[in-house]
């Protein structure tokens, strides 16, 4: 079963049939959605009227395209300001993470390192409605015992940004100490041994070193806030970021806008996506 | 490696601390109170077991519990069923640009979001739907059918959306096998399938049970698939969760359906990972 042992022609054929309908399976969600997006009908669905651009550019109430459908453009938004605070504040605590797992030894080193690795395995669900209940209480505590409301403890942007943080610091610190633990520690030494400070030494050496995998961990880290929903759905409030927006409609019954605006993503996604396959394309060399 | 008693290490320990205290732990122990109390009159509450004897006493409660627990279980078995020939394919059979290729188009889809996957698979399935539509074409049907709204369109759903994490681990590990192994094998006179079951999967091993549990984790905490393409009556236990929470608003019953989701996942992690003897750290990374 390697191409240097012949097998009948009926088997490698059965195979290759089957790895196609495989990928048939793959793509087909995501061809149809695209397609619809330029049917000139008031459903997503059969039959097929004709090509239109409407569902992008059209400003009639009726059909209302996403470049002039205001809630949906906010919402867009919402999300990248989300994104924006959940990238970085990942980034940064990934990359103190990746130091402290890889560069020291360290009492129940093992058992913590279990214990970063846990947001990864609860549910996004759970986590969302964890941290709901945790600062809800901390809130009401404020109330009763300070008299103060704390605003940004209730459901809402705050309470987004930080329930994606908590998982997504997970996978961001895989990327960054993956690289790290691949680092030649004689390129610091040598560093040292010429005079240079310790942080003369992180900065000209070991972080220009991690800089692709915090890259790709970015790009990561900021398509998985984009798209989250589970967490998100929890802890979310009247400023809804794009997921929840595209959902609430989709249950109301969509249009072809709702394709318009994922093609729009896929197109998004899809160039990042590429992005990150480049960096760590880059990082091997 | 450093001794951990510079400044520096604590600069590193402290935002790491923070994080899992602030956002994972403390949180997942709030849970667990809320979950293990009463109100007995308004704003005060008592220790009591009573949510989680409400969910043993209420049937729809706990059925909806073992439903999900075995559907995710069986999407887990039918992603791999799939995903394994697939991985084996793109990992043995292909060799430079058309397998990294082929690699590449199957992760690409999962870049997009996962609302946008599954909004695809409503557009093929629902009644007015692409493959309704190819069906009467073909002449197999006489009227339109509805392919949405029942347990087999959630099937399709969950394997889709998890199959990247089963192709991953899979083609990874089997890249890792020899050919001369699998030569070697032939050499000795054994079929295929003997070295399939001898060589090829005792390799793939670690490979299988990481993918499983991701998959069946995945499975267990989605909440957008059973959702969508279940309908009303999909009975997927993070609705449930989901009704105790925003739409009842009875945290205490909410919190105690979260802690029963975790232990249910953590107990089948767990036997997976002792049946294959591997540990949480290895399936991870």
């Amino acid at each position: 079963m390697i191409p240097s042992i012949s097998q009948p022609a009926s088997f490698r054929w059965t195979y290759r049939a089957y790895i196609l309908l495989f990928y048939i399976f793959l793509v087909a969600p995501l061809v149809v959605v695209a397609t619809f997006a330029f049917n000139d009908s008031l459903f997503p669905s059969l039959p097929w009227n004709g090509f239109t651009l409407d569902w992008f550019t059209s400003s009639d109430s009726q059909r209302m395209g996403v470049f002039h459908d205001s809630a949906m453009l906010e919402s867009v938004g919402v999300s990248a300001f989300i994104a924006f605070f959940v990238t970085s504040l990942s980034i940064f605590v990934a990359t103190t993470n990746a130091f402290l797992f890889e560069r020291y030894d360290f009492r129940f080193k093992e058992f913590l390192y279990m214990l970063m690795l846990l947001p990864l395995v609860i549910p996004g669900v759970i986590l969302g409605i964890s941290i709901l209940i945790s600062s809800n209480s901390m809130a009401n505590y404020m109330d009763e015992a300070f008299n103060l409301e704390v605003e940004f403890l209730r459901p809402g942007l705050v309470l987004v940004i930080l329930g994606q943080f908590a998982f997504i610091t997970t996978i961001a610190t895989m990327v960054i100490g993956a690289r790290l633990r691949k680092m030649d520690r004689s390129l610091e030494e040598a560093a040292y041994n010429l005079g240079a400070s310790k942080t003369a030494v992180l900065r000209t050496i070991t972080l220009p070193y991690l800089r692709p995998a915090m890259l790709g961990a970015g790009i990561v880290a900021f398509l998985m806030s984009f798209e989250n929903f589970n967490t998100t759905l929890m802890l979310t409030s009247s400023d809804s970021p794009l997921t929840i927006t595209m959902f609430d409609r989709l249950r109301e019954g969509s249009t072809p806008e709702l394709n318009a605006v994922s093609l729009l993503l896929m197109i998004v996604s899809g160039c990042l996506a590429l992005l990150s396959v480049f960096a760590q394309k880059k990082e091997e060399v | 490696m450093n001794t951990p008693k510079s400044l520096f290490f604590w600069l590193l320990l402290t935002p790491f601390v923070l994080w899992l205290l602030l956002l994972v732990i403390i949180p997942h122990f709030d849970m667990l109170g809320i979950a293990l109390r009463e109100q007995i009159a308004p704003r005060q509450y008592a220790f009591s077991f009573k949510n989680f004897s409400e969910f043993f006493t209420e049937p729809l409660y706990w059925r909806t519990f073992m439903r999900t627990a075995v559907m995710s279980i069986l999407a887990t078995a039918l992603t791999l069923l799939i995903a394994f020939p697939v991985s084996y394919y793109i990992a043995k059979m292909l060799r430079g640009r058309p397998k990294s290729f082929l690699f590449l188009l199957c992760l690409l889809p999962f870049w997009v979001s996962e609302l946008v996957r599954t909004y695809g698979w409503m557009i093929l399935l629902r009644e007015t739907g692409v493959i309704s539509n190819a069906l009467q074409w073909l002449g197999l049907v006489s009227g339109p059918v509805e392919l949405l709204y029942n347990d087999a369109a959630i099937m399709i759903g969950l394997v889709y959306t998890s199959m990247l994490f089963m192709v991953v681990p899979l083609v990874t590990v089997l890249e890792s096998l020899s050919d001369d192994i699998i030569e070697a094998s032939y050499d000795l006179g054994a079929s295929m399938w003997t070295t399939m079951r001898q060589i090829v999967i005792p390799h793939a091993m670690p490979g299988i049970v990481s993918g499983c549990i991701i998959v069946f984790m995945m499975s267990l905490g989605n909440y957008l698939t059973p959702n969508l393409l279940g309908g009303k009556d999909s009975l997927w236990f993070t609705e449930q969760i989901y009704t105790q929470f925003i739409t009842r608003f009875n945290w205490e019953l909410g919190s105690a359906f979260g802690i029963l989701l975790l232990v249910l996942s953590s107990i089948i992690v767990w036997l997976g990972l002792k049946l294959s003897k591997q540990t949480l750290t290895s399936t991870m990374t």
